[in-house]
C-alpha cells in the first residue's frame, strides 16, 4: 500500500492467516503484516504503546474468545482506534453479520474465496482500494518518522 | 457495484458531478446515480420513504448549506441510515478533513483527480472494491 505502517489481520485459522501472507507476498505488497489470533489480541496489541499503529485492519468475524463484531463494538468506541478502516474478510455471507459490520462502520466486507487465484484478486483489490484512498495519520511523529524513512531510501536508491 | 440500488453522488459542483456521470458510463456501471447538490438535499432524498435506498454514497466535502462533515454526523447518528458506506470524493488533502471523516467512519477518502483517464481510474477502483464487498440491505 502507500502507506508504509503495518496492517493487522485479525484470524483464527492458520491456513487462513498463511494465505493473506502469501497473497500479499505475490502482490509484492511490502507493508509487514502482523498477525493477531482473535479480537482479545487485537485489541492488545493496538493499545499497546510500542506498537506501531496499522493503517488497516483486516477482520475475521468467526473467532474465539472475542470475535469481530464485538471486537468492532470495543474499537469503534475508542477515540484512538475508530479511525483506522477495518475490512471484514469472513466466510459468512449472513445478513445479520453483514448489517452489524457496517453498522459498526467497517469499510468493506469480503467473503474470502476458496480459489486462491480469486483470493489473490480480493487481496490485490483491496490493496489498490487502500492505496488510492487517503488514511488518517495516527500519530504525528511516527508519520514524520515514514516521511523520513522515504526520503531516505529514496536518495539512497538514487546514491 | 454489486447491488442494484442506486448510488448517490453529493457534489456540488456540476462539472465535477457531470465527470464522475461520465466515468460511470464509460465503465458501463449500471447503477442508477441519484445527484444532489448538498448534504441537505441528500438528506431530503434519503428520509423520502418513496426513494430507493443508495448502495453507496459518494461524498465531497466542501458544499454550501450543509457540509460533508456535517451530513456525515447527521447519517451516523441515524439507525437506519449509518450502515450505507460513505465514500468522501474530494479535493481536500486537509489532514483534519481526513481524520474526522474517519472519525465518522467513512469507508474511503479520494482525492478527485483533475485528469480525466486518471479521475476513470479512480472510479474503476472504487467500482471494483465494492462490486467484490457485500452491501448491506437498507430498508
Amino acid at each position: 500500500m502507500r502507506d508504509l505502517r503495518p496492517i493487522l489481520l485479525a484470524e483464527d485459522d492458520s491456513v487462513d492467516a498463511m494465505t493473506v501472507k502469501r497473497a500479499l507476498k505475490d502482490l509484492k505488497v511490502t507493508n509487514r503484516l502482523v498477525h493477531v489470533v482473535d479480537g482479545e489480541q487485537a485489541l492488545e496489541y493496538l493499545r499497546n504503546e510500542s506498537n506501531k499503529k496499522p493503517c488497516l485492519i483486516l477482520l475475521d468475524l468467526n473467532m474465539p474468545k472475542m470475535n469481530g463484531i464485538e471486537f468492532l463494538k470495543v474499537a469503534k468506541a475508542d477515540e484512538m482506534l475508530k479511525t483506522i478502516p477495518v475490512v471484514v474478510l469472513t466466510t459468512s455471507r449472513q445478513e445479520q453479520d453483514i448489517v452489524e459490520s457496517f453498522e459498526l462502520s467497517v469499510a468493506g466486507y469480503m467473503v474470502k474465496a476458496v480459489d486462491y487465484k480469486k483470493f489473490v484478486e480480493v487481496i490485490r483489490t483491496i490493496d489498490l482500494y487502500w492505496s488510492l484512498s487517503k488514511l488518517a495519520e495516527q500519530e504525528e511523529e511516527e508519520e514524520r518518522g515514514n516521511e523520513d524513512a522515504r526520503l531516505n531510501a529514496n536518495t539512497a536508491h538514487r546514491g | 457495484m454489486r447491488d442494484s440500488m442506486p448510488i448517490l453522488l453529493i457534489e456540488d459542483d456540476s462539472v465535477d458531478a457531470m465527470t464522475v456521470k461520465r466515468a460511470f458510463k464509460e465503465l458501463n456501471v449500471a447503477n442508477q446515480l441519484v445527484h444532489t447538490v448538498d448534504g441537505e438535499q441528500a438528506l431530503e432524498y434519503l428520509r423520502s420513504e418513496s426513494n430507493k435506498k443508495p448502495c453507496l454514497i459518494l461524498l465531497d466535502l466542501n458544499m454550501p448549506k450543509m457540509n460533508g462533515i456535517e451530513f456525515l454526523k447527521i447519517v451516523k447518528a441515524d439507525g437506519t441510515l449509518k450502515r450505507i458506506p460513505v465514500v468522501v470524493l474530494t479535493i481536500s488533502k486537509e489532514e483534519q478533513d481526513i481524520v474526522e471523516s474517519f472519525r465518522f467512519g467513512v469507508a474511503g477518502y479520494i482525492v478527485k483527480s483533475v485528469d480525466s483517464k486518471k479521475f476513470t481510474e479512480i472510479i474503476r477502483t472504487i467500482n471494483l472494491y465494492w462490486i467484490l464487498s457485500e452491501l448491506p440491505s437498507v430498508e
